[in-house]
């Protein structure tokens, strides 16, 4: 079941003019700033299918930098994200794609700072303002962004995800959801958990620790 | 947890209680939290709801590029013209969905129900039935979860996006939602409720969605005030025992499948229907320069 709760259906609260042209653009945006980490200093946003076609019309753009700056759907700054991106100094580029997608409403986001951290993700907006991250740094997963959720880039070998889940358990957080994806035998791997309660940094930091652990990030509610 | 509406309304006889009891018992398990804070959440959507309405039939909202705003002003003077042939209680329903959609295109705060473009069919009824049976605050927020209910089982066995399922998908399932949960405010049973979103639906099937510019204005806007309009007639023949001969599932099966075989042209991209058209095309010209959408 894609919807769970009723307030997917009655909500959310949001700007118009559309709930998956620009509420769900606005969450595709915010999840890429989540995962980041902090303000970018440079974003590429590349839109297909209907997102390429009307983008302007719906303020899809406006949403998705407003996603990015933070802002919840809701947010009337939203509508001059655009001149504060410019005032903050985050460099903004959009380009239109013409290669159908396999879901009508997709957005690509590269982002970055200045130094080394960058990321790339593909959001795809279902519908209500409900959206899905369906790639993440080339790495195919599904995060609806509806719980809290860590992600564990990692080697791709035996025990590493016992050994992370073992931490979880000895904190006593409990897994909703969980996926593994890798590009190759042996190579990277990501391990997308989603959990019921928000995680601290302590907890994060000893996920990093162990051994064959290369990044964790996290997602809040 | 209901997978359908037939399972809907099953659990709801079965235990004698109401849909909206029934979609506030599963969210406070699904969410696990209490009553009081899922009722108050819902609350807080029929805030803004209102608010949306009020600035809408009192203020002369216009969109940014200027194609909608000002319709539910002209609307509300007319029915106090008294010459309305629909009657006042219907075309206030109607204005009140225009007010919600002038609001959200002018890049005003609504509530999505089910999504934006579609966000005027449930609270226009809502706030028109507001006026004429002076529901308890109590009954309106229940409106909501009776018609969260009925969305979602649209969303999730059928879809609820212009993109994936053309307007039939929005501001059809829309009305569906708004003529179930009329049914419940004036004292129908479950399965009325069910009959009620079936009927509104199946006239609502194949409805395709063809923005003039890529803008959620026109024809968004207008099909809205017609989905309250078909709403009300809707619960209307429901409540007077009229059943909808197609189960109401079936109905919203047909309606995920005539969605699928709708060309890409007629699902928001503005390359088909109204926003083909030389007016459409023209508009799209001048609101985007030289550079207009393909």
């Amino acid at each position: 079941m894609k919807y769970r709760t009723v307030f997917d259906i009655i909500g959310p609260v949001m700007i118009g003019p559309s709930s998956s042209h620009t509420a769900g653009a606005a969450r595709i945006g915010r999840v890429a700033r989540t995962l980041l980490g902090k303000q970018p200093k440079w974003v590429e946003i590349s839109y297909y299918g209907s997102f390429a076609k009307t983008y302007k019309g719906h303020g899809t753009d406006v949403a998705t930098v407003g996603g990015l700056l933070d802002f919840d759907t809701f947010d009337q700054r939203i509508k001059h994200s655009l001149e504060i991106a410019k005032e903050l100094g985050v460099s903004i580029t959009i380009q239109e794609e013409d290669a159908v997608p396999d879901h009508p409403n997709t957005a690509k986001i590269r982002l970055g700072t200045n130094d080394k951290d960058a990321l790339e993700l593909v959001g795809i907006s279902i519908g209500g303002g409900k959206i899905e991250i369906v790639e993440l740094n080339g790495f195919l997963l599904r995060l609806s962004g509806n719980h809290p959720a860590i992600l564990v880039v990692h080697n791709d070998r035996y025990g590493v995800i016992a050994s992370v889940l073992n931490v979880l358990a000895k904190h006593e957080i409990n897994i909703g959801h969980m996926e593994v994806s890798r590009k190759e035998k042996g190579k990277d791997a990501l391990m997308v958990i989603e959990v019921d309660q928000n995680v601290d940094e302590h907890l994060l930091g000893e996920v990093s620790s162990l051994p064959y652990i290369s990044k964790v990030t996290k997602i809040h509610d | 947890m209901f997978r359908n509406v037939a399972e809907l309304v099953e659990i709801a006889d079965n235990e004698n209680i109401l849909i909206s009891d029934v979609m506030i018992k599963q969210e406070m398990e699904v969410t696990e939290r209490s009553f009081n804070e899922v009722f108050e959440q819902m609350n807080k959507n029929l805030l803004v709801m209102e608010e949306a309405i009020e600035k809408g039939i009192n203020e002369k909202v216009t969109s940014v590029s200027g194609l909608t705003g000002g319709d539910a002003v002209l609307l509300q003077k007319y029915i106090k013209s008294g010459k309305s042939l629909a009657g006042d209680f219907h075309l206030d329903a109607v204005s009140k969905a225009i007010a919600t959609n002038e609001v959200n295109a002018a890049m005003g705060t609504i509530c999505a129900t089910p999504t934006a473009g579609s966000a005027g069919v449930v609270p226009g009824t809502l706030f028109a039935l507001k006026h004429k049976v002076k529901p308890s605050r109590d009954q309106m927020v229940r409106y909501l979860f009776t018609s969260g209910a009925f969305g979602l089982v649209v969303a999730n066995n059928a879809s609820i996006s212009g993109a994936a399922g053309g307007c039939q998908a929005e501001v059809g399932s829309a009305t569906g939602m708004a003529a179930a949960a009329i049914v419940e405010l004036m004292g129908g049973t479950p399965k009325q409720s069910a009959h009620a979103m079936a009927i509104a639906l199946k006239n609502m099937l194949g409805l395709v969605c063809d923005p003039v510019a890529g803008l959620v204005e026109v024809p968004c806007v207008k099909r809205n005030a017609m989905g309250a309009s078909n709403a009300i007639v809707a619960a209307d023949m429901a409540l007077a025992g009229i059943e909808s001969r197609i189960p109401c599932d079936e109905v919203i099966d047909a309606m995920y499948k005539i969605g699928q075989s709708m060309s890409l042209d007629l699902r928001e991209t503005a390359g088909g229907g109204l926003a083909a058209t030389p007016t459409g095309r023209e508009l799209e010209a001048k609101i985007f320069g030289a550079s207009p959408i393909k």
